[in-house]
């Protein structure tokens, strides 16, 4: 509980609000186990091991808690209250991996060529151009833009290679927001997210989520198309060392392609938020 | 021929790797196994009791089993799949369709469980696994002194299809591959295959990768 330190007053996903169960559902937060139900008035609840009730959220398909206070309200994605929207339950996919790995891992574009070949990326087009990164002050996140990349299948509803636009955005310190070109909606931009809920400082469970224009594909494709992606992810993930994402320079040398992933760990470093992390001293 | 599909199952990519191989075009009805559990639902109970899939429909004929599958794909496309049909090839192949089942329960359980939190006893079912993993190894590894590359025979059949993806995708459950040499040859040996298509979590071999330690020009 000690190392879990700025992180605890963090909100985090701990299920799908629409598969919840009168029963319950045992997971965990950092360590601590958990129960996430369905009250009998149809809210959500989450109850901590000794009992305590926890602070809840029902937003963007999921059930969010929190061990701590949480000063902060959960973070605005006004996209999912835009009309026209259909909203995507990816589901749940546990990793033994440190939750902020798994982060880092979304932010990354250098290995699209060669972990989703031919779908989000193909060799020869490995060339990561240039793109803006900032922590923005204001909004206290990370964001990166201009982020532009050929992609031979960027979406399910994409019927060739296109050069798609990112952006990409961390409001919290296990959740990301990329928005991306809309192949059907130009002008618009499609919405992933991953809310990733730390199990332990190795082990989490990561809830995709999606707010896409699309009318035509079949939801189940849609989530079959996300979970095809984050499952060629994952046995990556579960094989970096160290496991323990470092915060310090030294154990890593990151290349321009990677400013996304040095402002991230940069603003961590700066609020104190750790769990899943390693520093120099250490 | 209609297939009831999971992108992630080990079970379903096995008959999309067959017809791959074999040029057969499968007409796809994605299923929502995960999270939806859409395989419990009444449509798919209907064609397949057990609750399980894939299930290939093909005209009258429902077939819900994939050994089955795999062999009504190889007979009625390309027989030299199902072996040479010596009574000892027939035979093995058999055996290993069989053996593929044990990999279901406990390579395909620690995998269900470790990655999308499916119930089950999972140091048994990794232990189960590893046995397994040491069964194989050591018949591979036989086999190799026969002078033969695949678990039947000198070529690859429905066998060597039927066990690669639970195998393939061990380290998804916790079990790693590292202390089977034999394996990751065949392994190899079935992902070099003409028309071979990967799943997430098994990468297809990457041809453009440089070699590591270039040949030096002759002195």
């Amino acid at each position: 509980m000690m190392k879990a330190g700025a992180m605890i007053d963090e909100w985090y996903p701990v299920g799908l609000f629409s598969r919840l169960t009168e029963t319950g559902n045992k997971t965990a937060l950092m360590g601590e186990p958990i129960e996430v139900a369905r009250a009998q008035d149809g809210s959500a609840r989450v109850t901590s091991g000794n009992g305590r009730k926890l602070p809840v959220r029902v937003r963007y398909g999921h059930v969010w808690s929190s061990l701590g206070n949480p000063v902060k309200e959960l973070f605005a994605i006004p996209e999912a209250d835009q009309p026209g929207r259909r909203f995507v339950d990816v589901g749940v996919v546990r990793v033994r991996c440190s939750p902020l790995r798994a982060v880092e891992n979304f932010l990354d574009i250098a290995h699209f060529p060669f972990v989703h070949t031919d779908i989000l990326g193909a060799e020869p087009h490995t060339e990561v151009e240039n793109y803006k990164v900032e922590i923005r002050e204001d909004e206290d996140e990370v964001w990166a833009t201009q982020v532009k990349f050929y992609q031979p299948q960027a979406a399910k509803s994409a019927t060739g290679g296109i050069t798609t636009e990112y952006m990409y955005r961390v409001p919290a310190p296990t959740c990301s927001v990329l928005y991306k070109t809309c192949p059907p909606r130009p002008g618009e931009w499609d919405v992933i997210t991953l809310f990733v809920q730390p199990l332990a400082e190795d082990l989490c469970d990561v809830w995709p989520w999606m707010a896409l224009f699309d009318d035509e594909t079949p939801m189940t494709d849609l989530i079959h198309f996300q979970q095809m992606i984050f499952l060629q992810d994952r046995s990556i993930l579960e094989n970096q060392i160290p496991a323990l994402l470092p915060l310090d320079p030294g154990m890593e040398i990151p290349t321009r392609a990677d400013l996304t992933s040095v402002a991230y760990r940069r603003w961590l470093k700066r609020h104190n938020y750790t769990y899943g992390a390693q520093l120099v001293a250490q | 021929m209609k297939l009831y599909d999971y992108i992630l199952s080990p079970s379903c990519y096995k008959i999309r790797l067959m017809a791959a191989i074999l040029g057969i075009k499968l007409d796809i009805r994605p299923v929502d196994f995960h999270p939806g559990a859409e395989h419990r639902e009444p449509e798919l109970l209907a064609l397949n009791p057990a609750g399980s899939i894939p299930i290939l429909e093909d005209g009258d004929l429902v077939l819900t089993e994939s050994s089955a599958i795999l062999a009504y794909l190889a007979a009625g496309n390309a027989p030299e799949w199902l072996g040479t049909g010596t009574p000892e090839e027939t035979a093995r192949v058999q055996q290993w369709l069989s053996f593929s089942h044990r990999l279901t329960a406990n390579l395909g359980g620690a995998r269900l469980h470790e990655m999308l939190l499916r119930p089950g006893n999972i140091e048994i079912l990794q232990a189960q696994g590893i046995s397994a993993l040491r069964e194989l190894e050591a018949s591979l590894f036989e086999q190799q002194l026969r002078g033969m590359r695949f678990l039947a025979s000198n070529r690859a059949t429905i066998a060597d299809i039927a066990c690669f993806p639970y195998v393939a995708l061990a380290p998804d459950g916790g079990i790693s591959l590292d202390p089977y040499p034999t394996i990751r040859l065949w392994l190899r040996a079935i992902r070099s295959i003409d028309g071979f298509i990967e799943m997430p979590g098994i990468h297809r071999l990457h041809e453009l990768k440089p070699d590591p330690h270039p040949a030096k020009e002759e002195r």
